[in-house]
């Protein structure tokens, strides 16, 4: 379809950007790869008054290196991160699982960002992103706030950005020599994710010392199995001990039921998948 | 672009064509898109539509509004169905099955009532195609909801809400076949009667949507009171004739022209409302008119395909002799009545005894309205759905006997000696040998160990299951014999046309009336020619789908191309052969039976290097200085051809699936197949339909369906619900061949359009199923996603989707008899 009539501002930094959203009437949206955006104008589900394109701010795009943390500029596509050398060093689940994403023609326009600040519980980054405790760095025409990840996916499809806020950049902390591993399950290739789940494992010994898991699609939000890492912490690193903390990979969740699965399966399927998940990032 | 292929010398004798495997010549076009497609069309002048569709599925029209609409920028017309009642007529259906069928007719912009999500209820014309779709948001429509019917199974009872108030039920026909009667066959009541074993079965073949490459589009030039239209249709003969019946535009002052066609799968058979529409349009308005569909109005509006509810029985003796087989069949119509709508399943009835030798047959289908988007052809129409319930109830015949699937089928079907085989259902089997293409399908898939793998995964309860599914098929195509569509009470014919005109400088131009969508002719048809004619491939053009350039001609469907289409080709190049033999006689002085021709040259017959060709000969009769008397200065020639019976393809497909028993996810692990279609004219666009005819008939089994909600509105209205597989989710397939030629035409080719697409389904289901069945599945329905797969192995069964609940077996002591279980019992 066509989208209805709207204004459009292509600023060149976020200073720019910020004043383009400011200015742009009652229902501003921000474009940034324009894969989830332009779909729902053309279906006209979304009629913004103005456009606000980030795809000129260079300053969003790219990743570095900064103390204990990476950085990931909002705007770098998924393409930019399968290729990127600090992402693969010290944050691979995000690789792993944006290789998941969609196809190349979608990979190329889509943004970290713009996955993120999306926050489709479907959508695959942003359950990484919990389990990887990142950090959110919103800007605004008052400066700039942090928010962790925890608090940033609030409901479906919304995020602790407020009017007027733009998504600058994401902290990720290095987990240099974790076991990462994302388990996504869908019907064909490019489809979204049934359920997924992200696994982050310090091994130390025989033993799994820290363990971090995200789950796709297993209610509005991105959620954390808890009580899968609390099982795991300290536990030995074998195919029982693993596959007794994944059957609490459900443990209070309280999933959509639609088209490709009722909820009492999903939850069924995040335990399978937690298991094969965690086993895989241990190395097993 | 060009293609490394060898160029033929003029002197010496061109290499046979047939059986080339040449890389098809139309391609570079077609794939960069460096064509005519209908939207690439820009006229002077030009004027764009809109439709406004109905959110209801089921509604009396109370009140539109549309002069906010005719405000908005940019806005020549709005036009509701009021507006155009009295020129719109009827959307033809051209397959009446029974002589008391009920069509409650087919507005093309609904005028009182709406009878399905997405049915045009006006139309808005403006200068761009933004501002006709800025304009459809401001038409206001008020709606009478009535009571949404959707469940064929409900719709049948006394009781239910009608689709149509003014018609005295839901069921448009029901169609009868019985051997009995028809004196092909045993009494199929005293064969179950008299039985040892009956299997009863209720599958559901769930509605698909054809979801063809290029959306489809219209556009409409007047000229004075001459209409062009160009359309992305497959059948731009049939629709000439069809407009000028429903419109009043004379036939012969309207020229239909299909461009390049970015694919159909029977999706573009049927003459459809937004044609009729836009030529109205262009009449009253007399500008020329667009229209193009989004993506999602295609989905949600042209025309969808299968949807039916199959009871099937089988009776047999305990050794596994088949001994009569029944078949009752829901047919969801849809709304209204397309072209052919109401003959797919009929195309079915015969094939569901497939290649099996049974004694009795009984066939029952009603065809059922409900308030869904009409359904019509969809690849195989009719020839799936049989192929699949007899390849399904074959497998558990043979678990209900403890048989091995294939050792069932061995005793029942045809052998190799019996052909010409005259069916149970009246069919002539043309030739074949099953035995031959299930051992090399056998061979190829590499069965003993994949069998040796399935028991050693059993054993130790792997999670990953594996699993071998047969389909041992047959089809019927090549949709010609005239006559037997006459029979069937089929609208038209099913001949073909082509005509064959030789240029001065011996250039050829092969004019065919069978119009591809992508399918290859040109390139098969060149091939023809340049061995019949003994010309250069690449000589030879071949035109089509324009009614002012290619006059006559049915058109492409049911595989009917080039058995009947190419035939008529070869016949028209014969007759060129022969009157170019009486120009060459008269130039080399000699009597036409001294001559010989070969590698497009006439000799002498004793005496070398007199040779003339047929291109100079083309040229000498162009100028027509010197040619014999009482004959006229043109060897062009045109041949019409019509085959006594349809052609039968058949083959063994092999699947080899695994199910991951925790999580219910389905992969196959090897597919093998080989088909035999006859004579192969090009191995490399045969290799290409079987490829694509598996990837729909795969996704048949594990990924499409069309979803409609309690109100009626269509689920999976975008292809991220709607999940046509790419590449990537399809296996590697191992294809093979084995060749007994069609008798019913002189190239000895079969139809390959639908076989892989017919054949696969099956494979797939009875694969997955063999993989599981041990743990207590008796089946699944389709499509095998991973939740309906989980849940039958959990639950036991079928995984609660009442796949063997009310068969016809059941119907005989329930309440919940479907209506017509009576003429059974
Ligand atoms: C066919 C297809 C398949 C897909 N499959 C998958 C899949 O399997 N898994 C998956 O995870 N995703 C999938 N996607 C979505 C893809 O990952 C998108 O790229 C992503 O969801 C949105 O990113 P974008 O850069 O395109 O954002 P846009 O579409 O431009 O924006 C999305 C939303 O985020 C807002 N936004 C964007 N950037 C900012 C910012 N810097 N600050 C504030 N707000 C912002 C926009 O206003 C908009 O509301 C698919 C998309 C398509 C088209």
């Amino acid at each position: 379809m066509i989208p209805a009539p709207f204004a459009y501002a292509r600023p060149s930094t976020i200073d720019e950007a910020l004043q383009a959203v400011a200015s742009g009437g009652e229902d501003v949206k921000i474009l940034a790869g324009g894969q989830s955006l332009i779909p729902v104008m053309r279906l006209r589900l979304a009629a913004p008054e103005t456009v606000v394109d980030l795809t000129r701010v260079a300053e969003l795009r790219g990743v570095r290196e900064e103390g204990d943390a990476i950085v990931v500029g909002a705007m770098t596509t998924h393409s930019d991160v399968l290729s990127d050398p600090l992402i693969a060093r010290y944050a691979p689940l995000i690789a792993e699982a944006t290789e998941t994403v969609a196809d190349r023609q979608v990979r190329h326009r889509g943004t970290f960002g713009g996955a993120l600040a999306h926050a489709d519980p479907a959508g695959d980054l942003p359950a990484v992103a919990l389990a990887l405790d990142a950090e959110f760095v919103v800007a605004g025409l008052e400066g700039r706030r942090t928010v962790p990840a925890a608090d940033f996916f609030v409901d479906y499809l919304t995020t602790a950005l407020q009017e007027g806020e733009l998504l600058v950049e994401i902290r990720i902390p290095k987990r240099e020599g974790w076991g990462m591993h994302y388990e996504k399950f869908n019907r064909v290739a490019q489809a979204w994710s049934i359920v997924a789940v992200a696994a982050a494992v310090r091994m130390e010994g025989g033993r799994i010392a820290e363990a971090r898991i995200g789950l796709t699609n297993m209610g509005p939000t991105p959620l954390r199995a808890s009580a899968v890492e609390e099982a795991l912490t300290g536990a030995e690193a074998t195919g029982e001990a693993i596959a007794a903390a994944a059957e609490h990979a459900a443990d209070g969740t309280t999933p959509s039921s639609d088209l490709n699965a009722q909820a009492d399966y999903r939850q069924h399927l995040a335990q399978v998948l937690t298991r094969r998940a965690v086993t895989a990032a241990a190395g097993l | 672009m060009t293609l490394v292929e060898e160029p033929t010398t003029a002197d010496a004798v061109p290499e046979k064509e047939i059986g080339k495997a040449r890389r098809r010549k139309e391609d570079a076009r077609l794939i960069t898109g460096r064509t005519t497609w209908t939207d690439n069309m820009v006229l002077p002048g030009m004027l764009h539509m809109a439709f406004v569709r109905s959110p209801v599925a089921h509604g009396k029209i109370t009140q539109i509004d549309v002069s906010a609409a005719q405000q908005a920028p940019g806005v020549i017309a709005v036009f509701t169905g009021r507006d155009v009642a009295d020129e719109q007529g009827s959307l033809p259906c051209a397959w009446p099955v029974t002589p008391d069928m009920v069509n409650p007719g087919h507005p093309s912009i609904a005028v009182d009532e709406v009878n399905h999500v997405g049915e045009a209820v006006a139309v808005i014309v403006a200068r761009s195609k933004v501002a006709a779709q800025d304009a459809v948001e401001l038409v206001d429509v008020d709606y009478d909801v009535l009571p949404v019917v959707l469940d064929m199974e409900e719709a049948v009872k006394a009781d239910a809400h009608l689709c149509h108030d003014h018609t005295s039920s839901n069921t448009s026909y029901h169609f009868v076949f019985d051997a009995g009667d028809a004196g092909t066959g045993a009494d199929t009541e005293q064969a179950f009667a008299d039985a040892e074993v009956v299997v009863s079965r209720r599958f559901v073949q769930q509605r698909l949507i054809p979801a063809f490459m290029e959306p489809r589009s219209v556009v409409v030039q007047p000229q004075g009171d001459n209409y062009t239209l160009w359309s992305s249709t497959q059948i731009p003969h049939i629709l000439r004739v069809m407009l000028a019946m429903v419109t009043g535009v004379p036939e012969h002052k309207l020229r239909v022209i299909a461009p390049d066609v970015g694919g159909g799968f029977g999706g573009k058979i049927t003459p459809t409302p937004e044609e009729v529409v836009t030529l109205l349009v262009a009449r009253r308005l007399g500008k020329p008119i667009k229209w193009t569909e989004t993506r999602s109005e295609s989905l949600m509006t042209a025309h969808h395909g299968r949807d039916q509810i199959q009871y099937i029985d089988v009776a047999a003796d305990r050794e596994g002799n088949v001994k009569g087989l029944r078949v009752r069949l829901l047919a969801d119509m849809g709304a209204y009545l397309r072209l052919i709508t109401p003959g797919i399943p009929a195309l079915g009835a015969f094939m569901f005894p497939g290649i099996y030798k049974f004694p009795a047959y009984r066939f029952e289908c009603d065809g059922v309205f409900t308030n869904k988007v009409p359904t019509d052809a969809y690849r195989g129409a009719g020839r799936p759905e049989a192929t699949f319930a007899i390849e399904r109830i074959m497998d558990e015949l043979a678990d209900e006997l403890g048989m091995d699937p294939l050792e069932v089928r061995k005793k029942n079907w045809i052998n190799a000696e019996e052909f010409p085989f005259t069916t149970v259902a009246g069919l002539q089997y043309d030739s074949g040998d099953y035995e031959k293409a299930t051992q090399d399908a056998l061979d190829l898939l590499g069965y003993d160990e994949l069998r040796a793998e399935q028991k050693r995964r059993r054993e130790s309860n792997d999670p990953l299951q594996l699993g071998i599914g047969f389909s041992t098929f047959t089809e019927m195509c090549g949709l010609a014999p005239s006559r037997v569509l006459g029979s069937l009470s089929f609208g038209a014919g099913g001949w073909e046309s082509a005509s064959i005109r030789m240029l001065p400088t011996g250039k050829v131009e092969v004019v065919t009336g069978s119009t591809p969508h992508g399918q290859g002719h040109e390139t098969a048809w060149s091939q023809l020619v340049a061995d019949h004619l003994g010309v250069p491939f690449e000589d030879v053009e071949v035109l089509h789908g324009d009614t002012a350039i290619s006059s006559k001609g049915l058109d492409t469907y049911g595989s009917r191309s080039l058995v009947v289409g190419g035939t008529a080709v070869v016949k028209a190049a014969e007759k060129v052969v022969a009157k170019a033999r009486r120009i060459a006689a008269h130039l080399l002085e000699a009597s036409e039976d001294d001559l010989e021709f070969s590698g497009g040259k006439f000799s002498v017959r004793g005496t070398p290097g007199t040779g003339l060709g047929i291109q100079e000969i083309a040229l000498a009769i162009f100028a027509a200085h010197d040619y014999p008397e009482g004959i006229e200065p043109s060897i062009d020639a045109e041949a019409t051809f019509d085959p006594e019976n349809f052609s039968f393809p058949h083959g063994t497909h092999l699947c080899a699936m695994e199910v991951d028993t925790e999580t219910g996810f389905v992969k196959i692990r090897k597919y093998a197949c080989v088909d035999d279609v006859g004579t192969i004219v090009n191995p490399l666009i045969v290799e290409g339909q079987v490829h694509g005819g598996l990837a729909q008939g795969i996704a048949q089994a594990l990924y499409e369906e069309a979803v409609y909600d309690a109100d009626g509105n269509l689920t999976t209205g975008t292809f991220v619900d709607y999940l046509v597989p790419a590449a990537s989710d399809l296996p590697h397939f191992d294809t093979g061949n084995t060749v007994h030629t069609a008798p019913s035409n002189p190239i000895g080719a079969k139809g390959v359009g639908e076989a892989g697409c017919i054949a696969s389904t099956p494979a797939v289901v009875n694969a997955a199923i063999d993989a599981v069945r041990h743990l207590g599945v008796s089946d699944i329905r389709m499509p095998l996603t991973p939740e309906r797969v989980w849940r039958a192995i959990h639950e036991g069964g079928d995984g609660g989707d009442r796949a063997s609940a009310r068969t016809n077996a059941q119907a005989a002591d329930s309440s919940d008899a479907p209506s017509t279980a009576g003429g059974l019992q």
